[in-house]
């Protein structure tokens, strides 16, 4: 029982955090990408970008996934992996729209504005001035971010991928150990999702600005 | 009279129906030190943003050195290289040093090699009497120490005007003459300047021109004398008795520094 505990269980979080692992860079990709052109797109993206987030955040996330699985799957012949981690990096991308949009408004114009003073280019300023300072302030956000996608990485547990909530399911079936098999999920989500906390934590005290002495 | 280093020919500006200056006509020469004067909600921001192309105007035409600014096509980015601006909220990069601003321009702007642009850097923050705080960081540094440092990267990049935006409006009274005496010695050392200020004292002892503006127009212009002494206009004698009475004492105060 317990050799199955560990390799089954075991098995299911490679699989989780593979999943997490490929939908948050994709999200935080898309995210950022939609949040620079909500701000500095102009009138129609920004409106574009506002429909395309305020849809993705009013529906169910196990509603768009399916959505978004039956869309990937049909067009592409890929695994329920993929497309449903593929899924994943999509809804979170409306989020993570979010928090980059909001990251971007708090480093204000005013920086642009400096930027642009001195001669840099639009893109340049962005890339040299305004970025480095919205994704400090990103990183608390973010990575709140970060343990919603860990958890609801259960989600593909729909599609058939047999990651972490699903192999405790099949185990605590045929083992009749309801409790011992979903205590192990339930603590190694929280171990996952624990670490990337302190982390990102950590990145985010690297990074901190040194303020008044 | 040589050609002007700056000029503006009926620029105007709105935002929406809000016409916030129309027909403004100005020529900068080399050495000028023009100061601009006038109550708040004036259009003098607005006039330094599109002078510089912060802010597109609506109309009239801009020359630099000669050279058509406002002609379609025209690489803005190039153009704002060589006129430096300094805001009244400093505006420093905050995830930045105070050396790295500075050489911020020069590296991804003027492309110069790291060394160079080091040394070109410390000298600015030298000129500015900073150059001990050359590895602080904004979040470390004072209000007047902020617009030095400001004012500092605006001079490494050479440029031929310097645009200033209520420099000392934004700092404790106590802080405002360190910054006024790094803008004089600008003035000694020639700097073509175009200042919006209250501190009527700078005005009177460095300006070779004051221009009133009101409402979005140029009222009266003249030299500080003819201004202050022989003003031809009933509001202009106002607006500087007023401000007089208002910023004459700040240094004294602990009055916060608003706009009027
Ligand atoms: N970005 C903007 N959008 C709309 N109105 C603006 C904007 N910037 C300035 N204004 C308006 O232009 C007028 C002049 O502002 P400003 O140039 O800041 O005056 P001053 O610097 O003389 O106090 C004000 O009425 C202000 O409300
Ligand atoms: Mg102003």
């Amino acid at each position: 029982m317990l050799q199955n505990l560990i390799t089954y269980i075991g098995n299911g979080t490679i699989v989780t955090v593979g999943v997490t692992l490929v939908a948050l860079p994709m999200g935080m990709v898309l995210g950022l990408t939609f949040g620079l052109l909500y701000i500095y797109g102009g009138k129609w993206l920004s409106r574009l970008m506002t429909a395309y987030s305020t849809l993705m955040r009013g529906v169910p996330q196990i509603v768009l996934l399916f959505i978004l699985y039956f869309i990937i799957a049909g067009s592409i012949n890929i695994s329920p992996f993929w497309a449903g981690s593929i899924a994943l990096g999509v809804i979170s991308s409306a989020y993570q729209m979010e928090i980059f949009r909001g990251a971007l408004l708090s480093v204000g114009g005013g920086q642009m504005m400096a930027a642009r003073a001195v001669g840099l280019s639009r893109w340049r300023a962005i890339r040299y001035i305004v970025l480095p300072q919205a994704l400090r302030l990103a990183i608390p956000p973010w990575s709140n971010e970060a343990s919603i996608v860990l958890k609801d990485s259960s989600l593909v547990y729909a599609l058939g991928v047999p990651e972490i909530l699903r192999r405790a399911q099949q185990l605590s079936a045929t083992s009749q150990q309801p409790f011992l098999a979903f205590g192990t999920a339930a603590v190694i989500y929280f171990i996952l999702v624990f670490t990337t906390n302190r982390l990102l934590d950590y990145l985010e005290q690297r990074t901190r600005l040194p303020a008044q002495l | 009279m040589d050609e002007p280093i700056l000029k503006a020919q009926g620029l105007t500006k709105k935002y929406g129906e809000n016409v916030v200056f129309k027909d403004i006509d100005l020529a900068v020469q080399q050495g000028d030190i023009i100061v601009i004067i006038g109550p708040s909600g004036t259009g003098k921001s607005t006039l330094l943003r599109c002078l510089n192309l912060l802010t597109k105007a609506d109309g009239g035409k801009i020359w630099l050195d000669g050279e058509e600014i406002t002609a379609p096509g025209h690489n803005e980015d190039e153009v704002r290289q060589h006129i430096g601006m300094v805001f009244q909220n400093f505006l420093l990069f905050n995830h930045l040093t105070a050396l790295d601003n500075v050489m911020l321009g020069l590296t991804k702007v003027k492309h110069l090699p790291r060394e160079q642009a080091l040394e070109k850097a410390l000298s600015e923050l030298k000129r500015v009497g900073l150059a001990d705080r050359a590895g602080h960081y904004p979040g470390q540094l004072s209000g007047g120490q902020q617009q030095r440092v400001a004012i500092a990267r605006a001079l490494a990049m050479d440029p031929r005007v310097m645009l200033f935006d209520e420099p000392t409006s934004a700092l404790d009274p106590e802080l405002i003459g360190e910054v006024l005496e790094v803008m004089r010695q600008l003035a000694l050392q020639k700097m073509t300047m175009l200042v919006v200020t209250h501190e009527m004292g700078f005005a009177r002892e460095v300006a070779n021109r004051i221009i009133f503006m009101e409402k979005g127009s140029i009222i009266e212009e003249g030299t500080p004398d003819e201004l202050f002494l022989r003003p031809k206009f009933e509001r202009t004698r106002e607006f500087l008795w007023k401000i007089t009475e208002l910023y004459g004492h700040k240094h004294e105060t602990t009055q916060p520094t608003e706009d009027l």
